[in-house]
């Protein structure tokens, strides 16, 4: 393949985050052979070390400095990446807030074409690239071809595509920030506002009881509470519980909020959608319980019980009660 | 003895002039009164329409039996037997009223002979009577503070000043009375003339004792004062009354004449508005004061500030924020602030937002405890039911409940479950091995249609109770079908939510379907889906309630019922709101349970016509409710309060309730659930006795 | 301000179960249950209070045939002022850059302050808004959770973005703005309400009028494709317990207490 593969480099405080060795491996499954070229935007000395350490990976890393991308303002990231980047490229994007800010304009200003939250590549086919995408929160996969001939940009999902394990090597920054010149957007960054913390902080729990729209109304949330009680662990929730204000925002374990590392995670109906399990990161042991054997979470879980929670959840607390009388 | 010409020469001044005066008195006060009146009207000649013109005969029968003969009060012992002390006494006295004031103003006017004497002894002691019984009634208000009349501080300043002020007048209007007959006895007395008889122990005749001993003059100044004391107290308590409380005086008679007589029903719309005409309807409910009926705004003037409602209103008992007494007295100042007496009206402030909360109004289970107890016959469900509307209009609607009608309207139940899969339930395998159920396909000529309704058909648990009705109405070899997928929601509740026109699809596709099958009876285990096809639905079968049916056939012997064999099992009956209450089957249920050989069956003490709400039915299910208790746990309780480990109860509403309530309450293991429907199959003696498989029921006995 | 939301008619997860046909092309789209796409309302509701505030007027636009009128109608009988359908056979097979070319075209007739979409659809690809406004020039922000009209210019608002934050924004109008759910409570549409806008006559637009170039939009040019709808063969996947709730939970027990799961 010819075309030149991107992968933008997201990261924060200056630590390079995860997705830059997904979007490595994500290219190499579009072309073993490609030797992607990673795009750091920012200012200041976060986006000097970020460049440093993505030559470990990428060969050739352009470093866009610039005040005005002190902030990662999507507008004005749009703008410098259009300067630099080469019509027909692939430009590989981590399907994030971000991205989802910056995919589909970027692919406006470059005339290609655009493809969202890619799961997986099947590779070069021709004149196409053939991806996996997921519809209707991920209950059915589907095929997509996407026209190669004037470049794609393509939104990648977070923790789709492994990163390899390789050894590191020595690639070199390209100073693109000279060919800025002045970036001015209609949007204007102004604050980040952290939600007040709530009693419990669901990030440092090592063990956490997820409930999702099979907990079914708000006064079943209890029986959750018993079993996290009982565990010596946290409530959590998906998105659903949170917005018929169940719970607060806080037990929100999702991309749009908590990232959560526990060693262990009962997933109790909880269909498993991708916004969802972005929230869920490391290695945790994840038991999936819920009334549809066919819900997604039993993928990526470790172990499956296909029962109906309200009913379930009582008698495991029961067990644990039990459990730790006998121990303590 | 006014006349000028007796007045003693010695009499003050003024005592000439009264004739004079209390002729003005009585102009002004009725003048002052009948002003009053026309202005509490006011509002009412621009509110809705609503046609209680009808069925006269009827009216006046509930005339006699509620207004007349205070049918309701003795529900309440102590409050109750006072107030048929005052009532007696008011209507006693009334004759009496009317006679004093006119003997005022012309002293020919005299009562005479026996029948004369013999009214004035009885008015004497009704007097006394009533005397006694506002002094009590004050009292208590004072002391001893019955809970029913506390006001919670969101409500605002209290109306206990108000209420006892009011008794004081009647007190002092009772005492004016015998002080007149008790100072001219006394002036008769000393002036040796023949001394009228005033009955022993009678206030008067204590009176009598008390001034005998003044001089002449004093006691025509007395008797005079007394007189002048009472036309004025008269006339203010006739004055001051339609601006409180006690305007019920008045309006008593007219509000339960023109009183709602059908039970289990919800008014329409718009009275006179036909379901075709309703799109052009600008507004739907009740969103401003003026979209109230003018009976309604008759409800709220006849409020007595009881709280007998509220006593018995399981909302309210639960914490939620509905208190029925003050929907009522909350409309009714609103009314007296924007509709004044003296100074001009302004309105057109919406209502809910101002005096009422949405989560109030949406509180109801419209289980009609209120209006049961209410002895004025306020009605209360109507009025929820057109604030609803409104707030649906407006689409102000809590989102749980969006999507519960967002499911009906999409699938025709309020679980959004595939309306293929509605006779999933029939399919179950260990029921379906030896229980056929039929569904009506156009070719059946089945003449019992079973209405199994939405939560019986795709609730897991309440799925049992639609197998044990099948399997019942199977045993009794009755010709039954169910509508399966044709049917849809009865839609009862979401009448009873406000959204009228999402029921009347619902209606009209039910009905059409059921018209279709040519069936000429309908059974149903649902009480929501037995008032609704009862009341809600016009023209089709007449529907009974399969405890209904489970009566006759226990009663003809269709039906034998096995022993119950655990011992320790002491079995209490749960009456479900709209079997009970609303549609008056109090008995059948009992008789049912009372066949079973060895049942042995306690009463809560609320029970029958006082049972309290499981919580509710239908759409309340997905409502979450501010409350301090779920109401069902409330329930429980009180089961367990009367001795009873088992509540039997007779609609699957009550059964997700309760079977909740016992697993919050932390009951489990000490009590449990059971459907009547299902305690029968239970009990069941398979098969039934031979001789009675070919007696088929009366269609009489069915009609509702 | 004169706001336009882009809607889409979709099968409504919530109420229905999806499933693939049995040719294993397609999802099974009998007894399925078609209703507007969830943020799209939203945002509706969201111009809704916007204009009650400021004044002005909502039209929804959708892309696609008589099917989805009743979405538009829906969206009327909660109070947009109007409707519109961008309705031609040259649109059939469109993707994502395809639609919004089409509603360009419709945003070039008249004159919007702000175009509202939702963040994503349930079949779709979170891209409309943000290639329909690089193509207007306009500026655009996605997952927007807040909006604040600071005068007839400009707007203050919030996205979500992770870890429950939210990022603040000034951007000037006029705008395009992608809107999460959550952003406020949608009002009930009541059956009354469909009724009334039932024969409401709806305009529809196609390319000619719409002033686009046929053969920039449609199936043949389309970048992406949909081939197939599949069920991913089981990967990996769960070890599914078996047995009555107690075995299950004895044996999750075990399970729990060797990975620390039991404090």
């Amino acid at each position: 393949m010819t075309a030149r593969i991107f992968a933008y480099i997201a990261y924060k405080a200056g630590a390079i985050d995860d997705t830059a060795a997904e979007l490595f491996a994500a290219a190499r499954k579009i072309d073993a052979a490609a030797s992607p070229t990673a795009i750091v935007v920012g200012s200041g000395p976060d986006v000097d070390a970020v460049s440093k350490n993505a030559c470990a990976l990428f060969s050739e890393v352009w470093k866009i400095a610039n005040d005005s991308l002190a902030y990662p303002n999507a507008e004005l990231v749009r703008q410098a990446l259009v300067k630099v980047i080469p019509q027909g490229s692939v430009v590989l994007v981590p399907h994030n807030h971000f991205g989802l800010d910056l995919g589909p304009g970027l692919s406006i200003n470059l005339n290609a074409a655009f493809v969202s939250d890619v799961v997986a590549i099947d590779g070069v086919n021709g004149a196409t690239l053939n991806v996996v995408r997921q519809e209707f929160g991920g209950q059915v996969s589907t095929h997509v071809r996407c026209k190669l001939s004037n470049g794609i940009v393509m939104n990648v999902r977070p923790g789709a595509f492994k990163a390899a394990e390789t050894a590191p090597i020595n690639g070199n920054i390209v100073d693109k920030s000279a060919e800025m010149g002045t970036l001015t957007a209609k949007r204007r960054y102004l604050a980040t506002i952290v939600p007040e913390a709530g009693d419990v902080d669901i990030t440092k729990e090592p063990v956490l009881v997820s409930i999702g729209r099979g907990i079914g109304e708000k006064d079943n949330i209890p029986i959750a509470e018993e079993l996290a009680e009982a565990l010596g662990a946290a409530v959590s929730c998906s998105r659903p519980v949170v917005d018929a204000k169940w719970l607060p925002k806080s037990r929100q374990v999702g991309s749009s909020g908590q990232t959560v590392k526990p060693k262990v995670y009962l997933a109790c109906g909880i269909s498993g959608s991708f916004q969802h399990l972005a929230g869920l990161k490391g290695n945790p042991f994840i038991v999936a319980i819920n009334k549809n054997p066919k819900a997604p979470i039993f993928q990526v879980a470790d172990v499956g019980i296909v029962t109906d929670m309200l009913e379930f959840i009582p008698e495991l607390t029961e067990k644990v009660r039990e459990t730790k009388k006998v121990t303590a | 003895m006014l006349e000028a010409a007796h007045v003693p020469a010695h009499a003050p001044y003024w005592l000439h002039q009264a004739p004079a005066v209390v002729l003005l008195i009585q102009i002004l006060g009725l003048v002052l009164f009948a002003y009053i009146v026309a202005r509490r009207l006011a509002p009412l000649a621009h509110a809705q329409c609503d046609l209680r013109w009808d069925r006269p005969i009827q009216r006046l029968g509930k005339l006699l039996k509620f207004w007349f003969g205070q049918w309701k009060h003795p529900r309440y012992r102590v409050a109750g037997t006072m107030h048929l002390c005052i009532f007696a006494g008011f209507i006693i006295l009334a004759t009496r009223a009317f006679y004093l004031l006119i003997f005022g103003l012309s002293q020919d006017f005299i009562e005479a002979g026996t029948i004369g004497r013999g009214y004035d002894i009885v008015a004497d002691y009704a007097a006394t009577i009533v005397f006694l019984a506002v002094s009590a009634a004050a009292v208590r208000r004072i002391f001893y503070k019955p809970l029913r009349y506390a006001q919670p501080p969101r409500y605002g300043r209290g109306r206990a000043i108000d209420a006892i002020f009011l008794l004081v007048l009647i007190a002092i209007l009772m005492a004016s009375e015998s002080l007149f007959e008790a100072s001219r006895a006394a002036m008769q007395l000393q002036s040796g003339t023949a001394a009228e008889f005033l009955p022993p122990l009678s206030l008067a005749w204590i009176l009598k004792d008390v001034v005998a001993s003044l001089s002449l003059s004093t006691l025509w100044e007395l008797h005079l004062g007394a007189y002048l004391l009472d036309v004025l107290t008269f006339y203010l308590l006739l004055c001051y009354r339609p601006f409180g409380i006690q305007f019920h005086v008045e309006t008593s008679l007219f509000n339960v004449f023109f009183a709602k007589l059908d039970r289990g029903t919800v008014k329409p719309v718009r009275w006179g508005v036909s379901d075709a005409q309703l799109d052009q309807v600008k507004s739907f409910g009740t969103k401003s004061f003026e979209d109230f009926t003018w009976k309604h705004m008759l409800d709220f003037y006849s409020c007595a500030d009881c709280g007998r409602c509220s006593d018995n209103c399981p909302a309210n008992a639960a914490g939620r924020p509905l208190s029925p007494r003050f929907l009522t007295i909350k409309a009714r100042d609103y009314c007296f602030e924007h509709f004044p007496v003296f100074g001009k009206s302004n309105n057109s402030r919406a209502l809910v937002g101002t005096i009422y909360s949405e989560d109030e109004i949406w509180s109801c289970t419209t289980c009609g405890a209120c209006e049961e107890e209410c002895p004025l016959l306020i009605e209360y469900i109507d009025k929820v039911v057109d604030l609803r509307r409104g707030l649906i209009d407006d689409g102000n609607v809590p989102k749980s409940i969006q999507k519960a009608l967002k499911a009906l309207e999409s699938r025709g139940n309020p679980y959004g479950k595939l309306e293929k899969k509605r006779a999933e339930w029939t399919k179950y395998k260990d029921f379906a091995e030896g229980c056929h159920v039929e569904v009506f396909n156009g070719n059946d000529p089945a003449k019992t249609l079973y209405f199994v309704d939405s939560i019986t058909s795709y609730d897991d648990r309440i799925q049992a109770i639609g197998r044990a009705t099948a399997r019942i109405l199977s045993a009794t070899g009755e010709d039954f079908a169910i509508l399966g997928t044709a049917e849809k929601d009865s839609g009862h509740d979401v009448r009873r939510f406000g959204e009228e026109m999402l029921f009347q699809a619902l209606r009209d596709h039910n009905s059409d379907a059921i018209r279709e099958t040519g069936v000429n009876r309908i059974v149903t285990s649902d009480p929501h889906a037995f008032n609704a096809l009862r009341h809600d639905y016009k023209d089709v079968p007449p529907v009974e309630h399969i405890s209904q049916f489970l009566s006759r056939a226990v009663n003809c012997g269709w039906v034998r019922l096995n022993p119950i064999e655990n011992e320790g099992s002491v079995y209490t009956y749960h009456d479900p709101c709209y079997l009970g209450r609303h549609n008056q089957v109090y008995d059948e249920p009992r008789a049912v349970l009372d066949a079973v050989p060895g049942l042995k069956r306690v009463e809560m003490a609320r029970c029958r016509d006082r049972s309290f709400c499981c919580g509710g039915g239908g759409l309340m299910l997905f409502y979450e409710p501010k409350e301090e208790e779920r109401i069902g746990v409330q329930r429980v309780r009180m089961a367990a309060e009367a001795g009873a480990n088992v509540i039997v109860t007779a609609c699957p509403f009550c059964m997700v309730n309760i079977e909740d309530a016992i697993k919050v309450a932390g009951f489990e293991g000490r009590m449990t659930a059971i459907d009547l429907a299902e305690l029968v199959d239970q009990q069941l003696v398979r098969p039934p006795a031979t001789a009675s498989a070919e007696e088929e029921p009366e269609l009489d006995e069915v009609h509702a | 301000m004169e706001i336009l939301v882009c809607a889409r008619r979709v099968p409504d997860t919530s109420e229905n179960e999806i499933t693939l046909n049995d040719a294993g092309n397609d999802i099974e789209r009998d007894d399925l249950v078609y209703s507007i796409n969830e943020p799209d309302n939203y945002a509706v509701e969201e111009a809704l209070q916007i204009v009650a505030k400021s004044g002005g007027n909502v039209t929804v636009a959708t892309v696609g045939t008589d099917e989805d009128e009743e979405i538009l109608r829906r969206e009327m009988a909660m109070g947009a002022n109007k409707a519109v359908l961008l309705s031609d056979d040259a649109f059939n097979g469109c993707d994502g850059k395809g639609i919004a070319t089409v509603l360009k075209g419709f945003v070039q007739k008249s004159k919007f302050d702000l175009v509202l979409t939702g963040v994503q659809a349930e079949d779709g690809g979170a891209q409309v808004g943000g290639m329909l406004a690089a193509m207007l020039d306009y500026p655009f922000a996605s997952l927007v959770n807040s909006i604040e009209v600071l005068d007839g210019k400009k707007l203050k608002i919030g996205r979500e973005i992770e870890g429950g934050n939210r990022e603040i924004s000034e951007i000037d109008l006029p705008c395009v703005l992608s809107i999460q759910t959550g952003i406020n409570e949608p009002r009930y549409v009541g059956m009354r309400g469909i009724r009334q806008v039932a024969s409401v006559e709806i305009p529809t637009y196609g390319a000619a009028g719409l002033g686009v170039d046929s053969s920039s939009v449609g199936a043949a040019a389309a970048n992406i494709k949909r081939e197939d709808y599949f069920i991913p063969a089981a990967g990996k996947g769960a070890e599914i317990l078996q047995g009555t709730n107690e075995e299950v939970a004895d044996k999750l027990m075990e399970l729990l207490k060797a990975k620390g799961g039991v404090q």
